[in-house]
């Protein structure tokens, strides 16, 4: 810790949340949220004499609550920056006027109680994900009466107990009077390998972080006995045995089976625990004078991971960080240029969590040694023959990548290179067709539609998947092996908003029963919100192919993330289930309307062009007159 | 616009009994060697492998390919990979196109072989359309911002930061609290060496 807030090479920004990121691999920029802090802390002594004479009374988080800080306060002894910090909404409580004690007695006048967030702008070449997880919150499981019972603690709050650092300075009481427990009582897997009741996975750290505890008590008090209440116990590390075998040696006992019933004796205070020994199969009976709730851990909650949602990442069912590869790519994010370190992506302990950040600093350090970044080439190019200077392109491009274009001064729109990612909305969108995706071209994936339909089209789902959520999500569906009917074929673009009308109505003019969009969920598009106009194009399709006499159903949409392998399957059964529906006589009868449709569309676009060719004809003249 | 008929080489990946476990890739080839444009189609037991890669290298020469189909994998493992490949035979890169014949195919209908070879058959034939209008492409390079953003002050955070620092980069590392420390911070002590977590 000490370390990064003195290496020259690292700017520490604490108090400060990324707002904002934009760019693309090697070029990213950000614009991170400076918070007032209300201290200057390159001016702060820590000399503590503001927290002293400040009025307002809070429970300190860093001692999980047992303990009380000031509204100006130095979070812990070591904390980096070492500096006082001001919690404004702590100091002005009910009240609207700050005191301003605090101001006064500060000798280096530090404190400026009228500080203001500030912005910085940064531009970096990559980006390291290392927002980490929260710990399980016990009350979910109520039997084990968590804020019912005094004596029932979770183990963050054991660790501030026995933590020279912490409220007791290191002296381990239970709360309800302040006695020495001599006997411990430790309840496994709370939050964790509950699929019903939480989260499903094992949360990989408390069963090594029990008999760590254990040991801990043994080495205070070689008097105190510690029971602990396990499901399996996962010693499975370095090291980990041998830790496991010394505390199995100091007279912990580990009891297999997790307490049914918690009570705390309202006398006493002392904890009875009713468990099924598993491996007995008796009810046993225990009782405690301090019971620890192992907690596990979860990932951030909704709306907690701000930085997932701007940088477009997907979480696996378990809610962690989806990285590019489970094996192969396992620090890198599926996003280019950016990378997880510690627990975003699943639990881990400190090793664990340290040399995957070395990991992901070797990856991004490569990048940035490389010191130049191949793109790969598919982005978008406008033709200016047949343009009418409609502005749809410029408008639908998520990235502000099409320059406007003005039909009185003859500015054609043009696609600035850089900027394009490649989704294809513009192509899509393009009521002209004057816009060409490079490497996903009209014709390339008509090519691909035709293939499909040309044996058996009766039998066969046509499918566009997306690149980063659909056809991950296939791909997952199959490393996971879980098997589907073999009736659909994908066909791959980079973002479902690539997925022209046309492409549709191609497909069902050459007689496809069933088609299916398929791409990332809102919050998940890898193009911002291209996501957006594959919506709304299908349901102008979906009326249209109403109009038409066609069902609608026969046009499917759906969402599918590259972690669900699980809904992917199921999409694709659900696609096999209604092909059966569709007749051949309703194929055949729809081809022949499709055909009209598209006869008249085609007539329709090619007098746009005509005129737009005029209107080119004639801003060349002016052109040529003015010169 | 496709100017020329081209010259299409198809490489079926056995990878292992991955894929010819369930699909018969034997079936597939002698499909594959019926599309238009296709003019040379070769099995192997692991495409990706440096023999399997060579063949393909090999291919291009002696058949004066122009396109190159490869129905393997997921693209998203080895796209890159055959890219480099058939750049290395003297083609641009953007001339090659992958058929998932895998993930997409022999792992999810395990149970109806037969299904899964016309499915492959398919597969190959899209590719093969797809390659048909391939164009070649140029990438565009860009320099790279010689700066690394951390996000997140906790033991991964920092331990990033500074192997990032000492690779002589320069390193944002943000943090939401008025410390850098996370949860491990707040430990006691950590195992299996029961030291002190700060």
């Amino acid at each position: 810790m000490m370390d990064a807030g003195r290496h020259p090479k690292v700017e520490l920004l604490t108090d400060s949340e990324v707002e904002e990121i934009s760019g693309f691999v090697g070029n990213f920029r950000a614009r991170i949220r400076r918070k007032a802090r209300y201290v200057d802390e390159k001016a702060c002594t820590s000399c503590g004499e503001c927290a002293k004479v400040c009025p307002v009374v809070v429970p300190d988080e860093y001692q999980q609550g047992l303990s009380s800080r000031r509204a100006i306060y130095l979070p812990f002894p070591q904390a980096v920056p070492s500096s006082y910090a001001l919690n404004m909404s702590d100091c002005l409580g009910v009240r609207p006027i700050a005191c301003g004690k605090c101001v006064e007695v500060c000798d280096k006048k530090c404190i400026d109680l009228d500080m203001e967030d500030r912005f910085l702008d940064i531009e970096i070449g990559t980006i390291v994900v290392a927002t980490g997880l929260d710990v399980y919150d016990p009350r979910a499981q109520d039997e084990y009466g968590y804020t019912r019972f005094e004596n029932v603690i979770t183990s963050m709050e054991f660790e501030r107990l026995i933590c020279a650092g912490g409220p007791t300075g290191g002296h381990l009481i239970r709360p309800s009077d302040r006695k020495t427990p001599k006997r411990i009582g430790f309840v496994q897997c709370v939050g964790s390998r509950a699929p019903a009741r939480a989260a499903p996975y094992c949360s990989n750290v408390c069963c090594m972080n029990t008999v760590k505890d254990t040991l801990l008590i043994s080495e205070h008090d070689p008097d105190a006995v510690s029971h602990v209440f396990y499901t399996d116990m996962r010693a499975f590390g370095k090291g980990f045995e041998d830790l496991y075998r010394r505390s199995r040696e100091a007279g912990v006992r580990y009891v297999r089976g997790l307490p049914g019933h918690v009570k705390q004796d309202p006398k006493t205070g002392d904890v009875r625990v009713t468990v099924e020994n598993t491996l007995t199969g008796d009810l046993e009976r225990y009782e405690v004078d301090l019971l620890v709730l192992s907690v596990g851990l979860v990932p951030k909650k909704n709306g907690g991971n701000k930085v997932k949602e701007l940088l477009a990442l997907s979480s696996t069912s378990d809610g962690f960080l989806l990285e590019a590869h489970p094996k192969l790519k396992p620090v890198d994010a599926p996003t280019r240029g950016v990378y997880f370190a510690g627990c975003v992506e699943a639990p881990k302990d400190v090793k664990d969590s340290v040399t995957q950040a070395s990991a992901a600093a070797a990856r991004a350090g490569a990048l940035l040694a490389a010191g130049r970044v191949k793109i790969e080439a598919i982005t978008a190019e406008i033709e200016r023959e047949g343009c009418n200077f409609c502005g749809r392109c410029a408008r639908v491009c998520p990235y502000h990548a099409i320059t406007e274009s003005d039909k009185k001064r003859g500015l054609y729109p043009v696609v600035i290179q850089a900027a394009c990612a490649g989704c294809g909305t513009c192509a899509a969108e393009c009521p002209n067709d004057t816009i060409t995706m490079r490497h996903f071209t009209d014709l390339q994936l008509l090519g691909q539609v035709d293939a499909i339909l040309e044996e058996k089209p009766m039998e066969k789902v046509v499918a566009f998947a997306c690149n980063w959520c659909s056809y991950a999500g296939g791909d997952t569906c199959g490393t996971s092996r879980l098997q589907y009917p073999p009736s659909v074929r994908l066909i791959r673009t980079m973002c479902s908003g690539r997925v022209d009308e046309d492409f549709v109505w191609h497909a069902f003019e050459k007689g496809a029963p069933l088609v299916l969009v398929s791409g990332c969920h809102f919050s998940d598009c890898h193009y911002i919100s291209a996501v957006t106009w594959t919506q709304q194009r299908v349901e102008k399709i979906w009326i249209q192919m109403e109009k038409l006499g066609m069902r609608p159903e026969r046009l499917q949409l759906d969402w599918i993330s590259a972690a669900e392998g699980q809904k992917f399957a199921r999409v694709m059964r659900q696609m096999d289930e209604l092909l059966k529906q569709i007749t051949p006589e309703e194929v055949e009868q729809s081809k022949k309307a499709v055909a009209e449709f598209l006869r008249q569309k085609r007539e329709k676009l090619e007098k746009r062009k005509a005129k737009a060719a005029e209107g080119a004809g004639a801003l060349a003249a002016a052109a040529l007159e003015k010169s | 616009m496709v100017q020329k008929l081209p010259r299409i080489g198809v490489f079926v990946c056995d990878c292992g009994l991955n894929i010819a476990g369930v699909v018969d890739t034997a079936e597939v080839s002698r499909y594959a060697a019926t599309l238009p444009g296709v003019v040379a189609v070769i099995r192997n037991r692991y495409t990706c492998a440096d023999p399997g890669q060579n063949e393909i290298k090999k291919a291009i020469a002696e058949h004066n390919l122009d396109r190159v189909v490869i129905a393997s994998c997921t693209p998203k493992i080895h796209e890159p990979t055959f890219r480099k490949c058939v750049a290395e035979g003297g083609l641009n890169p953007y001339l090659m196109e992958m058929a998932n014949i895998r993930e997409h195919c022999s792992w999810v209908h395990q149970a109806d072989r037969a299904g899964a070879t016309e499915k492959a058959k398919d597969l190959v034939r899209s590719s093969v359309a797809r390659a048909t209008c391939l164009q070649p492409q140029d990438e565009a390079i860009f320099p790279v911002t010689g700066a690394a953003l951390v996000i997140g002050g906790g033991v991964a955070g920092i331990q990033a930061a500074l192997d990032l620092g000492d690779l002589g980069h320069k390193v944002y590392l943000v943090e939401k609290e008025p410390t850098i420390g996370g949860i491990m911070a707040a430990l006691d002590k950590t195992y299996p060496t029961m030291d002190c977590s700060i």
